[in-house]
C-alpha cells in the first residue's frame, strides 16, 4: 500500500468530492432546493451554534446513522465541519456507501460565519436547568427534548381562581416557559377555601399580581404575565393570539362561548373544564390543523349549542364548590397541556372526563364534531366573535 | 334495568339519588319514567316540543344520543344514561 502524506490525501479528495460553498449553500436553501444539510462536528462545537436548517450527526456517527437521515443513495447531501477538512474525508466514507451527491462546504461553519449568514443557536438545558428538572429528564416520554418543548411553551390561564390555580402551579413547576393570566378580580377571603394560588395577606389584592408573587416564588426560571382584565369580544384575539394553548377556568357562560370561539378561529388548543358542588368536566376542544396533521375535534358549542337560560342551572355561589374538587380538575386540565406540549399519549379530544367526588368515579363519554355546529361545522355562521352577553341572555357588561 | 346518572344539579330532585334505576325500552321512556318517579325533573331535561334541551347532553353508555337514535335510541338491560348539563362554575354575573 503506497504511504501518503495527510496533504496528500487531502489532496486527492479534493480532485474527488466536490466542494461547495457558504454562499452556494445559502443559495440553495433561501431557493428551497432539497438538500440534506448535515454538520457533522462534535457536539459541543454544535451547541455553540450551527447552520440554520442543518441536521446533527457527529462524524463518528455518521456511517451508522446516515441511512436514517438520508436513505437515498442519489439524494444532494452537504457535509460541513468547521473549517472543510473533516467533512471532505466524511464525504469520501459517504461515497464508499454508494451516496452519489455528496458536498462537502469548503471553509466549513467558519467561512459560512465569516461571510455575515445567519446561524442558529440551539436550545440546551442550563446546569440549573438540568438540575431542576432531573425527574422529567430521566424520563424517555419527556426528556430534554420534551422539557425544551415546555421551556419554549406559551400557556394562558383563564382566570387564577379555583381551576386556574393548581393548573398555574403545576405548570409553573414543570418549567412551562411563558405562563398568561386573565383574571380581573381581587382576592376575596372566599376564595381561599380553594384557590391556591392566593393568601390571608393578599386578600383584596389583584389576583393576578397574588398569582405572579407565588408562581414566581416556585420557578423564578419562567415568565408570567398578568392581564388584569375582563375579557371581552373587543380584547381576546389580541390577547389568545399570544399563546400555544388555552385552559379556560372561568365562571361564566359568556366567557365559556367566547373562549371557545376565540380559540377556535386562533386554532389554539382549549383544555376546558368547568365544576360544580362535587362533579367536574374536563375535555380539549382541538380545532384542525390540516398543515400540522392535526385533524380537529369537537368544540364546546357541538356539546352545547346553546347556554342555558339565566337562572336555569344554578351557579357554585348559590350551591357551593367542593374546595379540594378544582383541584382535582385543575391538575387533569394540567396534565393534558403538558401532554398536547409534550406531544404524548392520548389527548381528551373527543372525550368528556366526568369526575364525581362523592363516588370517586371518572367516566369518559365520546363527544363528536357537529357538522351542522354554527362554528367548526361544514357551514359555519359564527365567523367573528359576537355579543355573549346578548346570546346568554344577560344584560351587558357595565 | 337501566341506570340513569342524575348530574349534581338536578340531584336536589332526586331525594339526592345520583342514580335511578327504570325500566325502559327507550331512552325517551326512560326519562319518562324518571319524571314519574320524580315529577318536575322532565321540564328541566325536555323543551315544549319534547326535544332534549340544547344545554344538556344525554348518552347511552359512552355514546351521545346524537349520535345514536336520538331518544329513541333503544335500551338494552344494564345501560348506562348520562344526563350531562353545562355547567359554569363560579357566579353568574347578570
Amino acid at each position: 500500500m503506497t504511504r501518503i502524506t495527510r496533504d496528500q490525501l487531502l489532496a486527492r479528495l479534493r480532485q474527488e468530492i466536490p466542494e461547495t460553498t457558504p454562499w452556494e449553500v445559502a443559495d440553495w436553501l433561501r431557493d428551497g432546493k432539497e438538500i440534506t444539510l448535515i454538520d457533522i462536528r462534535e457536539h459541543e462545537e454544535w451547541v455553540q451554534g450551527h447552520v440554520p436548517g442543518a441536521r446533527h450527526v457527529s462524524r463518528g456517527f455518521l456511517e451508522l446513522q446516515i441511512e436514517m437521515v438520508q436513505p437515498d443513495r442519489e439524494a444532494p447531501i452537504v457535509l460541513y465541519c468547521a473549517g472543510g477538512v473533516r467533512s471532505l474525508l466524511a464525504a469520501h466514507n459517504l461515497q464508499e456507501l454508494g451516496y452519489t451527491n455528496v458536498y462537502s462546504m469548503a471553509g466549513g461553519f467558519s467561512a459560512w460565519i465569516n461571510a455575515g449568514f445567519e446561524f442558529e443557536e440551539p436550545r440546551f438545558l442550563t446546569p440549573a436547568q438540568r438540575e431542576r428538572y432531573a425527574r422529567h429528564l430521566i424520563m424517555p416520554d419527556i426528556g430534554e427534548a420534551g422539557q425544551i418543548k415546555l421551556l419554549d411553551s406559551k400557556v394562558l390561564l383563564i382566570g387564577a381562581g379555583g381551576l386556574g390555580s393548581p393548573a398555574a402551579l403545576y405548570l409553573a413547576a414543570a418549567g412551562v416557559g411563558t405562563l398568561g393570566i386573565v383574571d380581573f378580580d381581587r382576592v376575596d377571603r372566599t376564595n381561599l377555601q380553594r384557590q391556591i394560588l392566593h393568601s390571608e395577606s393578599e386578600i383584596g389584592e389583584l389576583k393576578v399580581e397574588s398569582a405572579i408573587r407565588r408562581l414566581h416564588d416556585l420557578n423564578s426560571d419562567i415568565e408570567i404575565k398578568g392581564h388584569p382584565v375582563a375579557l371581552s369580544s373587543e380584547n381576546a384575539l389580541d390577547i389568545l393570539r399570544e399563546y400555544d394553548i388555552v385552559l379556560n377556568g372561568s365562571d361564566n357562560f359568556p366567557t365559556r362561548y367566547l373562549v371557545n370561539d376565540a380559540c377556535h378561529m386562533l386554532g389554539i388548543p382549549l383544555v376546558d373544564a368547568s365544576i360544580f358542588m362535587f362533579e367536574g368536566q374536563v375535555t380539549v376542544y382541538q380545532p384542525a390543523n390540516p398543515a400540522k396533521g392535526i385533524e380537529g375535534g369537537p368544540c364546546y358549542r357541538c356539546l352545547y349549542p346553546d347556554p342555558p337560560p339565566p337562572g336555569e342551572v344554578p351557579s357554585c355561589a348559590e350551591a357551593g364548590v367542593f374546595g379540594v374538587l378544582p383541584g382535582i380538575i385543575g391538575a387533569i386540565q394540567a396534565v393534558e397541556a403538558i401532554k398536547l406540549i409534550v406531544g404524548i399519549g392520548e389527548p381528551l379530544v373527543g372525550r368528556l372526563l366526568m369526575y364525581d367526588a362523592l363516588d370517586q368515579s371518572f367516566r369518559t363519554l365520546n363527544v363528536q364534531r357537529d357538522p351542522n355546529c354554527p362554528l367548526c361545522g361544514d357551514n359555519p355562521t359564527v365567523t367573528e366573535l359576537i355579543d355573549y352577553e346578548q346570546f346568554c341572555g344577560l344584560p351587558p357588561r357595565s | 334495568m337501566s341506570t340513569i346518572y342524575i348530574p349534581t344539579p338536578l340531584r336536589r330532585l332526586t331525594n339526592k339519588q345520583s342514580r335511578v334505576q327504570v325500566e325502559a325500552a327507550t331512552v325517551r321512556e326512560a326519562l319518562q319514567a324518571l319524571d314519574e318517579a320524580f315529577p318536575g325533573i322532565g321540564e328541566r331535561l325536555l323543551d315544549a316540543n319534547g326535544e332534549v334541551k340544547r344545554f344538556i347532553n344525554v348518552f347511552v353508555n359512552d355514546d351521545n344520543i346524537h349520535t345514536l337514535q336520538g331518544l329513541d335510541t333503544p335500551l338494552n338491560p344494564n345501560d348506562k344514561i348520562s344526563i350531562v348539563p353545562a355547567m359554569a362554575g363560579g357566579t353568574v354575573k347578570a
